[in-house]
């Protein structure tokens, strides 16, 4: 169970930085979005995972799963919301103002391709 | 009286020019004398005791868990430059008067050279060598305000940035030092450090303290090659030249080095570094000076000089040569200073300060002309002054020391030429001023200065003379007592004697003196050969050192900064990986011993959505609508892996927060472009791929080796406290609206100001408005489908009841007001999709930034009630109470706590959600009618 966790983690993040590191805004946020699910896991996890322990005090309990990363987690949960919505609509308000969605709010001249060509 | 007001009047005493300025400048600088004289005189009243050989000691606590303090300690050494400070300070307040000319702001001057002085007393009295360092560097921010004083000269804005490079560089290294000397000790208290002086020395970071400390102590009293600083000060005001640049700033060094002295003396290392670099400079000071043109600037050097001579005193290896270290520094602060007044005084009344010009001033100002020419004299080491007692001191300790072992020899020959040179300069200082023919082309013609500009000079010459005559009597007890804090203990015996009969050092000082007269009268030979070497001005190199570092800054800076935010990210990522390369290697095993579930079908049939999901956004992410679907059902597998891991509460507000995000999503998406161009390059890809894959292999790699390593947690306390403490069973709840309480207060208050935030975004955004799908197909104009409108309609009472009782349950079951908010907010966006803004404009009449207002009122005002019973903010409080029908049940504080995160949560989300899709509706008609 811990592996795939653990997988699942690292390829959440793997995506989530690759789709950052795109040259649009929306993209980036998308990542931003995925790389918070990944942050939100790793805490989770910091607690261990529980099978079947309980999450609320009762007298038949054996176990109970660790509290603190999960409330950790439920506001970063809500902050990361915050943060989502602040940065799609500064993407937006980007677009407003500068007429492209482009992070560095310029869009790239386009030489990237020409020095290549000259060295084929 | 206490000795913090000993600095504290000075810094008091700040003000008082600036308001004081508007009564006259006799009656301003009067004013200002008062506060610096009284500190003088609590000085004063505590010197009988310290003269006996007490230390007094006074402190005012700050934060005395980190051991910080205010904290003041008054011993020889201390009361020796307090007086220097204080007592020259007071002359040069009553010099300035007459010095600065009607055009000069007197108010900031003195402003400023009672902050200096402020700064000096504080480090000499420091006895917490962090705050002595905090002085320390006021000193060196006074001083550049006074170097620039007359800053509409390019001259004095160069020197003085050249001084606060210098002496601030130094600072920071003797910030280091100090840090490591406080490391070591564990405390910062002068005292303690004072007490481990053995520890210190035998610890391995000795050499590095040591390198540290000086080099602070060397940028600060110009010692060489830190020198070149010090002349080009000399664009200062002539008062500030005599306080800061002769009397007692550039002692500030010196006094550092007497201060550790007995923390940092008695090695190799430190008779090594401190003798040579002294001898050094005082061979390069006492050459140079010769040659000066400029009458300050022939004094500069000269003191640069003298500050090599007590540099090369504290070096040597003999008890005595501290004390006549400590001689020499009073010595040559008390005719220096008056040398520097009486250079003042000179070029004031002739308005020239070139030696080349100034000749024959004897017949216009001979009392002016006597006085310097004590002084002189006392600088050169003419018996009968106080410069010859510590000379012959310095000369006999040079023939007693053995600091190079078997060159010692060598010391006493080059401290007999710098006498040389010394008595040469001095000589010139004389000879050239003063007789040497008629002036030249002097602008002015010099008359004797006003009665009371005199009368600082005449009493420091009258200190020379009586130094000179009686030592014993005017300064003996003083030096002994300083020379006790110096050295720690017993100081050796010494003599005052003005006669110590024929003997070698007297040797030394007449071959010095007749060396002297065989220079200056063949100097113009000498002229001649220095005038072969090319002049290099050291303020040129200086600035084109600044400008080369400057250059060097900018183009790293633009290398870094070139405005690419994917170039900033990767550099980021790529350094992250660089960071952790290291302790991941060191990390020997992955899995660690805890025992690991055995995955089952379910959770691998989920493993395997998410990871599609996520795949498939990364492939179609330049197809936007598409990677905004496959994102969501990662969302739901992550808040379905909570529910799975027994995370009910997490599980229900990622649930929540998923709906809300790919809403506001979509509606942004709406104004964005549907597809994102083919940009990025395939190498580009490949190497973006590969950085992401790197850092996604190591946050994976520590996932499962965190998870698969025992813990110990701090929740148990939480647990077992969660029922009797904050009376709630649900343990995540009570944490965050009891425990926590207060970090979900911060939290909810940037929750908040993210919304507001993004509603001044969204204010006058002005957006292109697409009529159509990328392909041209315009929109439905089925805007408001009439089954979703009824179905969601009816919904509605239904979804806002089942977030009152999540609410109401979360402290004892999954729920709270985090989920309850987000659930009321979901609701209430369902009726906007299905009805549009206007349909719910009508009907809710909520004003979203007051219920924002309103939750964060409750949620603080819920902390401060504790306050009503005497308790700390957010304590809280909870009781069971019976009611007939309803039967038992639980009020408790942190539920109304709760209600204001709920309403927060609510009042946050609807004012992105709902302005935002305003923008659909509110411009469209605009934008129809610009289209007709």
């Amino acid at each position: 169970m811990e592996m795939v966790y653990a997988l699942c983690v690292g390829i959440l993040t793997t995506c989530g930085i690759f789709l950052t590191l795109r040259g649009r805004t929306f993209p980036v946020v998308v990542g931003l979005t995925m790389l918070s699910y990944a942050v939100n896991l790793f805490l989770f996890a910091s607690g261990r995972l529980s099978n079947e322990d309980a999450a609320v005090l009762q007298d038949s309990a054996t176990g109970y799963a660790d509290p603190l990363p999960q409330a950790l987690v439920l506001t970063a949960i809500v902050i990361g919301f915050a943060m989502t919505a602040f940065t799609v609509i500064l993407a937006m308000r980007a677009r407003a103002d500068l007429g492209n969605d482009h992070v560095d709010g310029r869009l790239p001249v386009q030489n990237e391709e020409s020095p290549q060509k000259e060295k084929n | 009286m206490n000795l913090i007001w000993v600095p504290l009047l000075p810094l008091l005493g700040t003000l008082v020019p600036l308001f004081s300025e508007r009564f006259g400048r006799t009656a301003c600088a009067w004013m200002t004398a008062i506060l610096p004289a009284a500190a003088l005189f609590i000085v004063l009243n505590h010197a009988p005791d310290i003269l006996s050989g007490q230390t007094h000691f006074s402190s005012l606590p700050w934060i005395p868990a980190l051991g910080l303090e205010l904290s003041f300690r008054l011993d020889g050494l201390g009361l020796l430059f307090s007086l220097l400070i204080l007592g020259i300070g007071l002359l040069i307040i009553l010099y300035a008067r007459y010095y600065l000319s009607s055009k000069d702001s007197m108010g900031r001057f003195y402003s400023y050279l009672i902050l200096f002085m402020t700064a000096m007393v504080g480090i000499v009295l420091s006895n917490n060598i962090l705050q002595l360092w905090v002085f320390w560097e006021l000193t060196s921010i006074s001083s550049f305000l006074l170097i620039s004083f007359w800053s509409d000269k390019q001259d004095a804005r160069r020197g003085a940035r050249m001084a606060l490079t210098v002496t601030g560089a130094g600072g920071l290294c003797l910030l280091a030092g100090v840090l490591l000397i406080g490391n070591l000790v564990g405390s910062f208290d002068l005292t303690v450090v004072l007490d481990h002086a053995v520890q210190i020395r035998n610890s391995s970071l000795y050499p590095v303290i040591l390198v540290l400390v000086l080099l602070g102590a060397f940028t600060k009293s110009a010692q060489f090659p830190f020198h070149f600083w010090l002349p080009h000060a000399m664009a200062a005001p002539t008062p500030v030249s005599a306080y800061l640049h002769s009397a007692t700033m550039v002692k500030a060094g010196i006094f550092l080095m007497a201060r550790f002295y007995p923390v940092l003396s008695g090695t190799d290392m430190w008779f090594l570094i401190v003798s040579l670099t002294g001898l050094a400079t005082l061979l390069l000071g006492a050459y140079f000076a010769l040659f000066k043109h400029d009458l300050k600037g022939l004094l500069a050097y000269s003191t640069i000089s003298h500050l090599g001579l007590i540099t090369l005193l504290l070096g040597m290896d003999t008890k005595l040569a501290a004390v006549a270290a400590i001689f020499h520094i009073i010595n040559h602060a008390t005719f220096k200073a008056s040398l520097f007044m009486a250079a003042g005084i000179i070029d004031h009344e002739s308005g020239s300060r070139d030696m080349r010009k100034l000749n024959g001033l004897w017949k216009y100002m001979p009392y002016t002309a006597t006085l310097a020419m004590v002084a002189a004299s006392a600088m050169a080491g003419v018996p009968l002054l106080n410069g010859f007692l510590s000379k012959e001191m310095f000369f006999s300790e040079t023939l007693h020391q053995s600091s190079l072992g078997s060159l010692s020899w060598i010391v006493p020959v080059l401290a007999t030429c710098g006498g040389v040179f010394s008595v040469a300069y001095s000589l010139r200082f004389i000879h050239d001023v003063f007789f040497n023919g008629e002036p030249i082309d002097l602008p002015r013609t010099p008359h004797e200065p006003p009665r009371y500009m005199k009368l600082p000079v005449e009493i420091l010459v009258a200190l020379c003379l009586l130094v000179g005559v009686i030592p014993g009597y005017v300064i003996g007890s003083l030096l002994h007592s300083a020379s006790a804090a110096v050295l720690q203990g017993i100081v050796p015996d010494y003599s005052l004697a003005i006669w110590h009969g024929f003997n070698l050092p007297l040797t030394m000082s007449i071959v010095a003196f007749i060396g002297g007269l065989i220079i200056y009268s063949n100097r113009k030979v000498l002229f001649q050969f220095h005038a072969q070497f090319p002049e290099s001005d050291a303020k040129e190199v200086f600035e084109r050192g600044m400008k080369m570092l400057m250059a060097g800054c900018r183009r790293v800076y633009e290398w870094l900064e070139n405005g690419s935010l994917q170039r900033y990210l990767l550099l980021m990522f790529g350094f992250t990986i660089i960071l952790l390369a290291r302790p991941m290697m060191q990390l020997s095993d992955t899995a660690g011993i805890r025992t690991t579930i055995p995955a089952d079908g379910v959770v691998i049939t989920g493993a395997v959505l998410l990871v599609l999901g996520a795949f498939a956004t990364v492939i179609w992410h330049r197809k936007r609508m598409i990677a905004l679907l496959t994102l969501s059902i990662v969302g739901l597998i992550v808040s379905v892996a909570f529910a799975r891991f027994s995370a009910p509460d997490l599980a229900l507000t990622q649930l929540s927060v998923e709906v809300v995000t790919i809403i506001l999503l979509m509606l942004a998406l709406f104004f964005l472009p549907q597809k994102t161009p083919k940009e990025s390059s395939p190498h580009q890809v490949m190497r973006d791929l590969g950085i992401s894959a790197m850092i996604g292999g190591v946050v994976g790699t520590l996932c499962y080796a965190l998870m698969t390593r025992p813990h110990s947690t701090i929740s148990d306390f939480f647990i077992a406290n969660s029922k009797t403490g904050g009376g709630g069973t649900n343990v995540v709840n009570v944490i965050l609206v009891d425990f926590r309480g207060f970090d979900t207060l911060g939290e909810i208050t940037v929750l908040g100001i993210a919304a507001l935030g993004i509603f001044k975004l969204i204010n006058r955004m002005r957006l292109y408005m697409p009529s159509g799908d990328e392909r041209g197909r315009p929109w439905s104009s089925d805007r408001y489908p009439m089954i979703l409108a009824v179905v969601s309609q009816l919904l509605l009472p239904l979804a806002l009841l089942v977030s009152v009782y999540i609410f109401l349950r979360g402290h004892n079951m999954p729920g709270g007001g985090f989920i309850a908010g987000l659930i009321t907010s979901v609701a209430i966006i369902q009726q906007y999709v299905a009805n549009g803004v206007e349909f719910i404009k009508n009907r809710l009449k909520l004003n979203y930034q007051w219920l924002i207002g309103s939750g964060l009122l409750i949620a603080t005002l819920t902390g401060m009630g504790s306050w009503l019973a005497g308790e700390p903010f957010l304590t809280s409080w909870f009781d069971h109470f019976h009611l007939p029908v309803i039967g038992e049940f639980e009020l408790a504080s942190a539920m109304l706590f709760d209600l204001g995160v709920y309403l927060t949560v609510i009042g946050a989300t609807l004012l992105i959600l709902a302005n935002l899709g305003k923008l659909t509706t509110a411009e469209r008609p605009k934008h129809k009618e610009e289209e007709s």
